[in-house]
């Protein structure tokens, strides 16, 4: 299992292949990757600043991969998310899990990523040309996590 | 009793502090009870930490509710809903 948060990109086939080469038992990896999208709220982005919680995010990440192992049959996973200042088109978050069947590995991918958005302490700030402001949590988030129930 | 208290994002900035350890009151046994000593303090502590408000506590890094215990140099941070991925 791989948790990192950190300011560098990352390389999306590498962290993939990562996960199988060594275990002849994957045969499914699903992967999400997220991106600085330049239109939010109908302004025009310019960057995006990443704040996180040291210590309770990777605590955080660590305990919905385990929330994921509970529920369904997965072999590995990575979860990887970026800090700091990005812009649009950037990669800011990678989860990728490998199981033995798709339906496992597309089910936990999206149940993590899921949990990721509500839960884990990360903080975006967007500096676009009318000033900065503090990204608002939606509501959408809230009932995208809620579907897994408890 | 002594907690470390942590600030982040919006509230970070509101409140002009990224932490602090204060010596608590001693009636000040339960996380409920921190936040409403925090409210005392009036202006801006009084308005986000108000009851209804969107606000996130987590004590020694977990998610918490209201009602949890408190202990001598525990680690509670307050911050506004999260907003990674």
């Amino acid at each position: 299992m791989k948790i990192a948060v950190q300011t560098e990109a990352f390389d999306l086939n590498a962290e993939v292949v990562a996960l199988y080469q060594a275990n002849p038992k994957v045969g499914a990896v699903a992967s999400f990757l997220g991106l600085v999208r330049d239109i939010n709220e109908g302004q025009g982005v310019s960057t995006l600043s990443l704040e996180h919680y040291p210590g309770m995010t990777e605590k955080a990440l660590a305990q919905i991969v385990e929330d994921a192992r509970q529920r369904w049959e997965v072999l590995d996973a990575s979860v990887i998310h970026r800090v700091g200042a990005l812009r649009p088109t950037d990669p800011i978050v990678l989860v990728a899990v490998a199981s033995v069947h798709r339906g496992d590995a597309f089910a936990a991918c999206e149940f993590i990523m899921d949990y990721l958005k509500t839960r884990a302490p990360f903080w975006k700030k967007e500096a676009t040309p009318e000033g900065e402001h503090w990204v608002d949590a939606r509501e959408s988030d809230d009932h995208a996590a809620a579907r897994w129930g408890r | 009793m002594k907690v470390r208290l942590l600030y982040f994002a919006r509230l970070r900035e509101v409140f002009a502090t990224a932490q602090e350890t204060p010596e608590t009151p001693a009636n000040v046994q339960t996380l409920a009870d921190l936040l409403d000593w925090l409210r005392q303090r009036g202006g801006v502590w009084a308005e986000e930490l108000a009851v209804g408000r969107a606000y996130r506590v987590a004590v020694n890094q977990d998610l918490v509710e209201r009602d949890a215990a408190l202990h001598e140099n525990d680690e509670v941070a307050i911050f506004p809903p999260v907003t990674g991925g």
